[in-house]
């Protein structure tokens, strides 16, 4: 049996358009510019790359927050973007997000039950002590204590408001979970408990996770493939360890070899990118990466590489990858 | 070495409200001539307030109550505010995490840089310039004559981060203190900074002192590291031995939570969570959390002893 993909996008663009105003005609920023990848059943697919590349917009496009410019996102083989509305509100419930900000994600008016709760307004036929029963469940579920049923958000410390976010994502049984930088508003000492939790219920409830993250250590730890990310293309898509044993992008490995570590005087061979990451206003013409690759040759600038399979399973958009 | 900036038993309050919340506690370590110290904390251990101490710059309504700091023959904390004008940003210097806010949006960038020159060099507008566009060609600002020109919205963070340093080195400090410089960027952009600061270290000799959370960027620059948690130094030592032979559990708690490259399965959990300043349990303050935590622990505050040479822990392990 082969596993199925639960998640299919195709040629995913985005373009924000700004200041179409009195005095321009309007710029627009390519947020993500025909983007496709599949996420399988069951699989923790990572998405990565430096602030502004665009995939924090990925997350929104591909539980349809926001509709894309171009291209198609596919649920277990339905297109969500032709499904009516009340087909969509229902489908909606299987893809739940988390999000970074546990501080402004959550409404500080509400209690821990109306928060965890909010959803199941919409399953009728519910009674309230059966509502209340799934929702103590729940919190058990992630790690909150009974008593915390009827408290406000500002109760709590940062990773048990994450956890509140969890628990608020996974009262609908969701299949899919969009994980936006979950972890990043966390201290040090908290975040292990985090990570290992959404390994726990991953495994328990068999979910497949779309994990946005700009923390290469974490994504290592908790992935199956990972999927690299610049100016809103994909420029490398290869499972973990294809990734960190042979990245064969020059931004990969560029990306790779900045993240410090805490090994004291190994000796790094660090490959620096000159300059800064460009607008996404006007990405640079052929490769996005030319003006910054170490790599970059004539035809870089000129033409933009395929994103194609370079070896079962390892895709790649460069000209001149490196050699595996 | 010899210590250039000397911190001695600390003590700075928050009067709130809530009640008088100790942020920092007894802290005191020094930072030796041409050093990069590095000093990591989570939130609320009291690394930047103690920073700022330094330079008497606490916000409202912190307070700092005791202690003494050393430095170039004086006690920053009690000479006049006259001379201590002097002292701030000509000899010590400070950079914060946001170079988007740190920098003024209605001022172009040599307005900002020149300021520093005329008031404490009294140099006048043309040499400040060609000393300011100097500095910027030293931390790598491409086309500086011109950049000069640009405001802040102009320039990328890194961009940003890196005027922020040369405003900082302008007068030559003889201490950098920077304040999580590289949290706000990116990982490429923050490899390239911390490569910078680490060759202007190594080229003007100025001292550096590195708060951070990232226990990585610490391990790959700093030569010394100061551990702190709730307000109090827990731990001090070589670089080496603090990633290596750890000797606090919270030191050691906080490396084992960092997912390591070859990290299979699950990550080890420090338990529970960081206490507030105004609940602070009883004995060692990280008792509740420590998975060595013996009668003592909880029962009165731990000694600060020496593990090996230069390497010292508050703890009753080891004693």
């Amino acid at each position: 049996m082969s596993v199925q993909a639960i998640l299919k996008v195709e040629d995913l663009t985005k373009h924000f358009a700004l200041g179409r105003s009195m005095l321009s005609s309007g710029d627009v920023i390519k947020a993500v510019d025909g983007v496709s990848f599949s996420l399988m059943q069951g699989e923790t697919l990572s998405l990565v790359g430096e602030s502004g590349c665009g995939k924090s917009t990925i997350g929104r496009l591909v539980l349809r927050l926001i509709p894309p410019t171009r291209g198609a996102v596919f649920y277990q083989d339905q297109d969500i973007g032709q499904l009516p509305p009340e087909r969509m509100r229902k489908l909606r419930s299987e893809m739940q997000i988390i999000f970074q900000d546990p501080w402004s994600s959550l409404n500080p008016r509400m209690t821990v039950k109306e928060i965890i709760g909010e959803g199941l307004r919409r399953e009728t036929g519910l009674s309230s002590s059966e509502r209340k029963k799934r929702i103590l469940r729940m919190m058990e579920t992630v790690g909150l204590r009974p008593e915390h049923y009827d408290r406000h958000p500002h109760e709590f410390s940062g990773g048990q408001r994450q956890r509140l976010g969890i628990a608020r994502a996974l009262i609908m049984r969701p299949k899919l979970v969009v994980a936006d930088e979950p972890l990043s508003a966390l201290d040090v000492s908290v975040q292990a408990q985090v990570v290992n939790l959404l390994a726990r219920l991953k495994r328990d409830l068999g979910l497949s996770y779309l994990f946005i993250s700009h923390d290469l250590a974490v994504v290592e730890h908790i992935s199956d493939r990972i999927a690299v990310m610049y100016l809103g293309k994909l420029m490398e898509l290869a499972s973990k360890h294809q990734l960190f044993s042979q990245p064969r992008h020059p931004y990969t490995q560029a990306l790779f070899s900045a993240a410090p570590t805490t090994e004291v005087g190994r000796e790094k061979k660090r490959i620096l990118l000159s300059g800064d990451v460009p607008s996404p206003l006007n990405p640079p013409s052929g490769c996005r990466l030319h003006t910054r690759c170490p790599q970059a040759q004539e035809d870089c600038r000129r033409l933009e590489p395929e994103f194609k399979l370079l070896s079962p399973g390892h895709w790649v958009a460069c000209h001149h990858p490196l050699a595996s | 070495m010899e210590a250039l900036l000397n911190i001695e038993n600390l003590e700075v309050s928050f009067h709130t409200r809530q009640g008088v919340a100790r942020a920092v506690c007894g802290v005191s370590y020094d930072i030796g001539q041409g050093e990069v110290l590095g000093v990591v904390g989570e939130s609320g251990s009291g690394k930047s307030v103690t920073a700022l101490s330094v330079l008497r710059l606490v916000p409202y309504p912190g307070r700092i109550t005791g202690g003494r700091i050393h430095y170039d023959g004086r006690d920053l904390l009690a000479i006049p505010e006259k001379q201590m004008r002097k002292v701030r940003g000509d000899r010590i210097s400070m950079i914060f995490q946001e170079p988007m806010i740190s920098l003024n949006p209605a001022f172009t960038i040599e307005n900002q840089l020149t300021e520093a020159l005329h008031s404490h060099r009294k140099m006048s507008q043309k040499e400040a310039r060609e000393r300011a566009t100097e500095m910027l060609a030293m931390v790598e600002i491409p086309d500086p004559a011109k950049r000069i020109k640009d405001y802040p919205h102009h320039l990328s963070g890194g961009m940003r981060q890196r005027v922020m340093i040369a405003e900082a080195l302008l007068l030559d400090p003889d201490v950098l203190l920077a304040d999580e410089p590289t949290t706000a960027l990116d990982v490429t952009v923050q490899a390239s900074v911390l490569d910078l600061m680490h060759r202007l270290n190594q080229r003007i000799g100025t001292a550096i002192m590195l708060i951070t959370h990232n226990l990585a960027v610490v391990a790959e620059s700093a030569q010394r590291v100061v551990v702190m948690y709730c307000g109090r130094v827990v731990e001090q030592g070589p670089v080496r031995e603090i990633f290596e032979e750890a000797a606090h559990p919270y030191t050691q708690g906080l490396l084992k939570s960092i997912p390591k490259p070859d990290g299979k399965g699950k990550l080890v959990e420090m338990a529970g969570i960081v206490p507030s300043l105004f609940d602070l349990p009883q004995g060692c303050l990280f008792n509740p959390r420590c998975p060595q935590s013996r009668p003592e622990c909880v029962q009165s505050p731990p000694p600060w002893r020496e593990v090996r040479p230069g390497h010292h822990a508050l703890c009753w392990l080891n004693a």
